[in-house]
């Protein structure tokens, strides 16, 4: 019965059988432990995740290997998106620890729900199949919605909670849709098998669009574009900091990856199709995200739809591969959504670390008040706010600038030059509400006189991601080159 | 046509009535029970394509658990339906051309044209076949991977479910067997070595 | 004999004569069942009453065994009141859902090789679906009812029997595992294999040896999923008086009553088939004594014979403990039922993968 069935190759797929491993150790751990010893846990998820990053770089070699009967790929590209996930899960998780004591939501199951969704997260990165695809989506969400509602006495989480897993729900029924409707036009849930399928044009044209139509809805959801956005501002705002702060951050990664995985690897022959769908998206989204971010005091929803901007801008970059039927810039096009998409992670770990950093037992530092006379109370964190806005605004030359002009740059050379013209309007617009924040900080007088307090590893590592925003912006070839090696030897374009 | 024919379009028809009541039903009871009338057509017709695990799997988890759980908490809560019905006729119009809109792409695109019996031809199964069997095979050979995946979830939703809502009362009393059961006599009993009243000489 | 005895009837029926043979058949195995059925609680009363040191029934006919039937004839002509405010629809529907589940599992059962109403490949799977299905009955009288302690008594109800249907599934996970079949007849036949089978001594090539623990949970959560005593919080007469049936009176009272006890018999037939050798003989090698032998040889008298052994264990459990708490029942399930099946399914891997392996 089992005769041609051969044993997968568990190699590839190491460091998640690791995690999903000293997951359920420290499961089990923090039974054993108890209630007297909790500060093990949070220090086996970080040893866990740092072990992980050791595996998969020692692993990792320009090779594509597939495996679990070509559901798993486990290539360059996917090594890249871990790494970055590991560390933004780790640096996340150090940002919170203290803010997550000072509420009492501490607890072991904070840390094994981070895990899980990271889990989801690598599941969705290494996909080459819609069913796991669609499973680590649901991974992630389901650890992120539970997570949101981590604080079961607030009713704004809870309320959260509930949108964000309503919403979600629906997203995914969209993308299931989609599949399905894939899965009747070629037959397979295979992506590179539906990317063949394509190229031999031996599929059913209408099913298909009608698929994509769904995968883009879907996936623009989980994005959190607009129209698809409405979830992020409440979200952002009423989860705890700290949940924020990882929704915010490596999440974004998983995104771009299951984009890449499903609309570039699987239906890069649909190209022109798709493309004008993310145009709309983007060219929505840059333009809401930032018109609506002026109007917003607490920073969180600032930042909520700051985030619908950047992630619009970073669709944007997506929509230049195809030009007209020619190929030629579709790798400069997609490392430049890369590039975009790891600097606005690097940049969104910061801003949210600072609220951390502000916050302490009973003052959550949401309020853009909060920040009035920053200079005063610290210059050195007032200083790398400074550089985090002027990144976020796009002011030369930090990472954030580097990004967008890079964006800029393939839309042009795509000919749109109206979108761009569009964008750069906008980034204008929105370079009012940061410039607003390095305003507060440096000519307001501060209304909140507490010390800030912060441990050691939290101040070290926000300030060295503070140093990297404006480093990598005089030097974008350190993050730039990597994600082109990895989009080459990944994508065979 | 045939007996499996009619029998098609009876289970087809029963669901799609079950279908309309369980969103027109005014009673949400009543609403969850044709739920339950639906699942039972749906599973009849699963058995019609020899899938027979997925319709028996159908019955046992969906009727025999979560149905059961559903009712409960649909029993417990007292839903007041007119209130949630409010505002159904404002929002008709609207809901119902785009609900319209979507029965009609699906039907142009489901209809006959791309998945009919010329797109996709009938398998035929070789004698033998059983359906639990091949599946049972895919699962934990080729499907392995997605099928721990789905575990893995499974697990998440449990931690989560236990994380979002148990409580730990402070009030509470609880007797701890494995305590009760190690009980000696020592713990209870404190043997006392008292002298009897003496005799007072008066 | 049997073909030339049916061949007119088959000519008078025509093409519809598949339908009348299976419902002559359906007849023959509900009559028989039925009869048992009631006099299962004359016999349940008669056995508690000798272990309460008194007699039981003994006034209608020789006896009393006449006592079921005078009961029957009272409960037909009892009024059937419905409650004000009651769903009157439901009301009269979960009595039958009730028992419509509890008869319709006998359509798999196999009396003996090759007596089964419908030979099913998947029947240990459609037993678990039809099973599933009785606990609506309960469910919906304590609704449909409208009023306190039925409600109570049906929330109770669905609780205990969602949660032992678990562990009796994962204890029928590892028969399934060692009979390497879904097929009721098929796990009866391959209990006749092994060491002992081969010898005459098919008592000990049952499943409930190797099985054992398992056995041990499928016997006590078949007690639990039938809600009787010591798991009968459901109906607890001191706390919610009779539970989801408070409400009823009359024949609807009556059904639910015959579903408990049709209930009961097909919790023992399964123990039976799944554990302890279906229709087997235990001990095949007196089958060739003279006379007598035919006694020994595997039958349906083998079976009748484990499942009433099985239903007097229900009334002895019945008349010696004393019920068991609420969040004690769960306990049970959850923390010990399941943790030990998952186990045993482990430890029947292994061994089945190992030299020592028993089921080939």
């Amino acid at each position: 019965m089992l005769n041609n069935f051969v044993m997968p190759d568990l190699i590839p797929a190491l460091p998640e059988i690791f995690l999903l491993a000293m997951t359920c150790v420290i499961l089990l751990a923090d039974l054993l432990v108890g209630k007297t010893h909790r500060s093990v846990v949070p220090l086996l998820s970080v040893s866990t995740l740092l072990f992980c990053g050791a595996i998969t770089f020692f692993t990792a070699d320009g090779h594509s290997v597939l495996t679990f009967s070509n559901m798993f790929v486990d290539d360059l590209l996917s090594d890249f998106l871990k790494l970055l996930t590991y560390g933004a899960v780790i640096v996340m998780l150090v940002y919170s620890r203290s803010y997550l004591k000072a509420r009492n939501l501490d607890k072991s199951e904070f840390y094994l729900l981070v895990l899980f969704a990271t889990l989801g997260m690598m599941v969705m990165i290494s996909a080459n199949h819609l069913l796991t695809i669609y499973l680590g989506v649901e991974l992630l969400s389901l650890s992120l919605y539970a997570l949101v509602a981590i604080d079961r006495d607030s009713a704004r989480a809870t309320e959260a909670a509930m949108k964000y897993f309503v919403l979600g729900a629906l997203a995914s029924g969209l993308l299931l849709y989609g599949m399905s409707m894939l899965y009747g036009a070629s037959g397979t849930l295979q992506i590179d098998v539906i990317a063949r399928e394509i190229y031999e044009g031996d599929y059913n044209h209408t099913v298909m669009l009608l698929g994509l139509v769904f995968i883009v809805a879907g996936l623009a959801f989980k994005l959190g574009v607009v129209p698809f956005h409405m979830w992020i501002p409440d979200v952002y705002e009423g989860a705890p900091t700290a949940v924020t702060l990882f929704i915010a951050s490596a999440p974004k990664l998983a995104g771009f990856a299951i984009v890449m995985r499903l609309l570039v690897s699987g239906m890069f022959e649909l190209a022109p199709q798709w493309q004008t769908m993310l145009l709309l998206l983007a060219v929505l989204s840059i333009g809401l995200g930032n018109l609506a971010a002026i109007a917003q005091s607490n920073i969180k929803r600032m930042l909520a739809y700051s985030a619908i901007s950047h992630m619009g801008f970073m669709v944007l970059a997506l929509t230049a591969g195809v030009v007209a039927g020619d190929r030629a810039y579709a790798l400069s096009a997609y490392t430049s959504a890369m590039y975009y998409t790891i600097a606005y992670v690097l940049m969104s770990l910061a801003s949210f670390g600072m609220i951390l950093l502000l916050s302490r037992a009973g003052h959550e530092a949401e309020n853009l008040d909060d920040f009035k006379g920053l200079n005063k109370r610290s210059p050195w964190f007032a200083a790398i706010m400074l550089v985090l806005m002027f990144s976020m605004a796009g002011i030369p030359f930090f990472i954030g600038f580097f990004a967008k002009f890079s964006v800029l740059t393939v839309i042009v050379a795509a000919r749109h030059v109206g979108v761009a013209v569009f964008a750069v309007l906008f980034s204008l617009i929105g370079a009012f509400y940061y410039l607003r924040v390095v305003k507060l900080m440096y000519f307001d007088a501060p209304l909140d006189h507490a010390p800030i307090e912060a441990t050691l590893p939290f101040r070290v590592l926000l300030s060295a991601n503070g140093i990297a925003i404006a480093l990598l912006g005089l030097f974008p070839q350190f993050v730039i080159v990597p994600c082109l090696v990895a989009l080459r030897l990944s994508l065979g374009a | 046509m045939d007996f499996k024919t009619i029998l098609f379009y009876m289970l087809s028809a029963v669901m799609i009535f079950a279908a309309f009541r369980v969103i027109t039903a005014r009673n949400p009871v009543h609403a969850a029970l044709f739920l339950v009338l639906a699942f039972f057509q749906a599973s009849g017709l699963w058995l019609l394509l020899q899938a027979e695990f997925l319709a028996v799997a159908l019955i046992v988890v969906y009727v025999g658990a979560v149905m059961v759980l559903f009712l409960f908490v649909v029993m417990m809560l007292d839903i007041n339906i007119e209130s949630v019905r409010r505002g159904f006729w404002n929002h008709l119009p609207l809901g119902a051309t785009i609900g319209g809109l979507m029965v009609f792409e699906m039907f142009a695109v489901l209809s006959g044209r791309y998945f009919g019996l010329d797109a996709m031809p009938q398998q035929t199964n070789p004698v033998g076949y059983s359906n639990t069997k091949e599946l049972g095979r895919l699962l934990f050979t080729d499907f392995a991977y997605p099928f721990e995946l789905a575990s893995v979830i499974l697990l998440v939703a449990i931690i989560a479910a236990v994380v979002l809502t148990h409580r730990k009362r402070k009030d509470s009393k609880v007797m701890r067997v494995v305590d009760q059961l190690a009980v000696r006599r020592e713990d209870r009993i404190r043997m006392v070595n008292m002298p009897s009243e003496k005799e007072t000489a008066e | 004999m049997m073909e030339a005895l049916l061949q007119p009837l088959q000519a008078f029926f025509g093409p519809i004569w598949p339908l009348v043979w299976t419902l002559v058949k359906i007849v023959g195995i509900m009559i028989p069942l039925l009869l048992s059925m009631a006099y299962m609680t004359l016999a349940e009363r008669k056995v508690i009453g000798y272990m309460h040191i008194r007699l039981g029934p003994n006034r209608v006919g020789f006896w009393g065994l006449m006592q079921p039937i005078a009961d029957g004839i009272k409960l037909l002509f009892k009024e059937i009141i419905v409650p004000t405010g009651a769903d009157k629809w439901l009301f009269f529907l979960a009595p039958i859902f009730a028992l419509a589940p509890a008869l319709a599992v006998w359509a798999i059962i196999p009396f003996a090789d090759g007596w089964v109403l419908a030979n099913v490949d998947a029947g240990v799977l459609l037993m678990l679906a039809i099973t599933s299905f009785g606990v609506y009955g309960v469910i919906i009288a304590g609704w449909a009812s409208n009023s306190k302690y039925p409600f109570l008594g049906a929330m109770r109800a669905s609780a205990q029997m969602v949660s032992y249907e678990v562990s009796m599934g994962l204890a029928l996970i590892c028969v399934l595992m060692v009979s390497n079949s879904l097929n009721l007849t098929d796990i009866v036949r391959v209990q006749n294999h092994g060491y002992f089978a081969d010898h005459g001594w098919g008592l000990f090539s049952w499943n409930w040896l190797p099985l054992l623990p398992m056995f041990v949970v499928y016997l006590i959560s078949g007690v639990a999923e039938t809600n009787r005593a010591p798991f009968d919080v459901v109906e607890g007469e001191s706390e919610i008086v009779a539970g989801h049936m408070v409400e009823y009176s009359g024949m609807a009272f009556a059904l639910f009553f015959l579903a408990e006890y049709t209930n009961m018999i097909v919790v023992s037939a399964m123990v039976a088939i799944f554990f302890l050798g279906g229709w087997l003989s235990p001990v095949g090698f007196l089958q060739h004594l003279p006379l007598v032998g035919f006694a020994f040889s595997d039958g349906f008298h083998w079976l009748a014979l484990k499942m009433a052994a099985t239903l007097f264990f229900f009334i002895w459990i019945r008349a010696t403990f004393p019920r068991y708490r609420y969040d004690q029942i769960m306990r049970l399930g959850w923390k010990v039922f399941v943790p030990l099946c998952l186990l045993w399914i482990f430890v029947i891997g292994v061994w089945m993968m190992s030299p020592l392996n028993i089921f080939k």
